[in-house]
């Protein structure tokens, strides 16, 4: 069973309805005892940084998903989600994330040409960077759907996949059992449903 | 780099996918979850669901849809139609919406942008705009494009734009319906006001005119269209094929 982590922050019909799709158990819960009892939890995320680790702190579950990600279990972000994974954000001043993974989440725009539009919104070609269990249905150049303004900076080898938009931006990242999607695999077709079944298939 | 998205529209009354050539005379064609689930595995990059809907029953039943449509679609919705509150977003997102686009709505009260804007973030909020000539400049319609508003187009997008849309879908209703191509002129104008994605919608009548607007319009972000695409004259696989053999960044 995957469990989503409820927080409050945006819609996670999509990803459920997502898990389903490809015949894996799913529930979304702000439970700590169901979320202890999952096999993998998936940290979903919209909105801004600040907000979002608030909430998380507030319900006390970052302390609850850095414990599950401690004991092996696998543990993975979806865009903001991914993004709460690093060590901080800076997103409406300087916020703290979860710090499972080294590394800053910094405007996009510092990185980027000024005529490229923001936020990197649509469909871009994964270049992958080495090999990881998240990605190994997925082809070189693969397209899946992206929608942000910010990006994981100083992530060192953890990065897993990157997207060119002027810049190779971080696409996705694992460190031990723990992984990050900055796009959205619920919204990116039949790829995004096989990394979505790669991690279901994943061994805590 | 981002790939131009191909988005077939699907105009949805009571239920049912329509089309209507300049906005009247409106046929049935299909319905609207089967057309979904076939446009999202043919490689559609994005579907847009209009609802054209006027009774309150009518648009039950189009959230019904919504929803059953959202369940089997694992690729970005758009929808709109009837959206005058930031009720009515609430309403769509909770069925799965990812995009809300709001056209009357904003003609009424502009201020309907800001607030979803800000409740739901830019990205969420789309503008769409009916634009028609008259009297040598660019007019917003409102009402499915019955109703001149006697406001000028291009100023009209940009102030939106200040106030939060996050993209830009551009009906030309000059060439909706006819076929001849997409309204480049139009487009262009609209391009150099703003920033944000702009999607280009009527007058698509074949392959060419999807090439024609990207190669010309490099600043366009996507093409819409509703009745080529349902009623079989271009298929998506084929026209996402031929835009990468002319060097266009297509998703295939």
């Amino acid at each position: 069973m995957i469990a989503i982590v409820d927080y409050g922050v945006g819609n996670l019909y999509s990803l459920e309805r997502s898990f389903h799709a490809i015949g894996e158990a799913v529930t979304v819960s702000a439970d700590p005892k169901v979320l202890s009892g999952a096999d993998k939890i998936l940290l979903p995320g919209v909105g801004a940084f600040g907000d979002a680790a608030e909430k998380l702190r507030a319900t006390g579950l970052d302390q609850l998903v850095k414990e599950q990600a401690a004991q092996g279990k696998p543990l993975m972000g979806i865009c903001l989600g991914m993004q709460l994974l690093f060590e901080e954000g800076h997103e409406y001043g300087i916020h703290k994330g979860l710090g499972l993974i080294p590394g800053q989440v910094r405007p996009i725009s510092e990185v980027i040409p000024g005529d490229l539009k923001i936020p990197h919104m649509g469909w871009n070609a994964l270049e992958l960077a080495k090999s990881s269990p998240l990605m190994k249905d997925v082809k070189q150049g693969d397209c899946v759907y992206f929608v942000h303004s910010f990006h994981a900076a100083n992530c060192r080898d953890h990065v897993i996949a990157t997207a060119e938009y002027g810049a190779h931006l971080t696409a996705a990242v694992q460190r031990d059992n723990v992984f990050g999607c900055q796009f959205h695999p619920e919204k990116s077709g039949a790829v995004g449903l096989k990394i979505l079944r790669s991690f279901a298939q994943m061994k805590g | 780099m981002i790939t131009k998205r191909i988005i077939p529209c699907l105009d949805v009354k009571d239920g049912r996918v329509v089309k209507g050539v300049n906005f009247q005379g409106l046929s049935d064609v299909s319905s609207p979850v089967s057309l979904a689930e076939y446009y999202s595995a043919a490689g559609a990059d994005e579907l847009v669901f209009y609802d054209i809907t006027a009774s309150s029953d009518g648009r039950k039943l189009f959230t019904d849809i919504l929803c059953k449509t959202a369940e089997s679609v694992f690729i970005p919705l758009t929808v709109g139609g009837g959206i005058n509150t930031v009720d009515d977003f609430d309403r769509v997102l909770k069925c799965g919406a990812d995009k809300v686009s709001v056209n009357s709505g904003a003609i009424r009260d502009p201020d309907l942008i800001r607030q979803a804007a800000k409740r739901y973030g830019n990205q969420c909020v789309v503008l769409s705009v009916d634009v028609k000539r008259v009297d040598g400049e660019f007019r917003v319609f409102a009402k499915g494009g019955r109703e001149d508003t006697g406001m000028e187009a291009i100023s009209w997008i940009r102030r939106c734009v200040e106030m939060g849309a996050g993209e830009v879908v551009v009906n030309s209703i000059d060439t909706d319906g006819v076929r001849g191509g997409f309204d480049l002129p139009m487009l262009e104008e609209v391009c150099n006001a703003v920033s944000v994605p702009v999607i280009a919608s009527g007058g698509a009548g074949g392959i060419q005119d999807f090439i024609t607007l990207f190669q010309t319009l490099p600043k366009v972000d996507a093409g819409l269209a509703a009745s080529i695409f349902h009623f079989g004259q271009v298929k998506i696989s084929d026209l996402k094929e031929k835009m990468a053999v002319a060097g266009i960044p297509t998703r295939l």
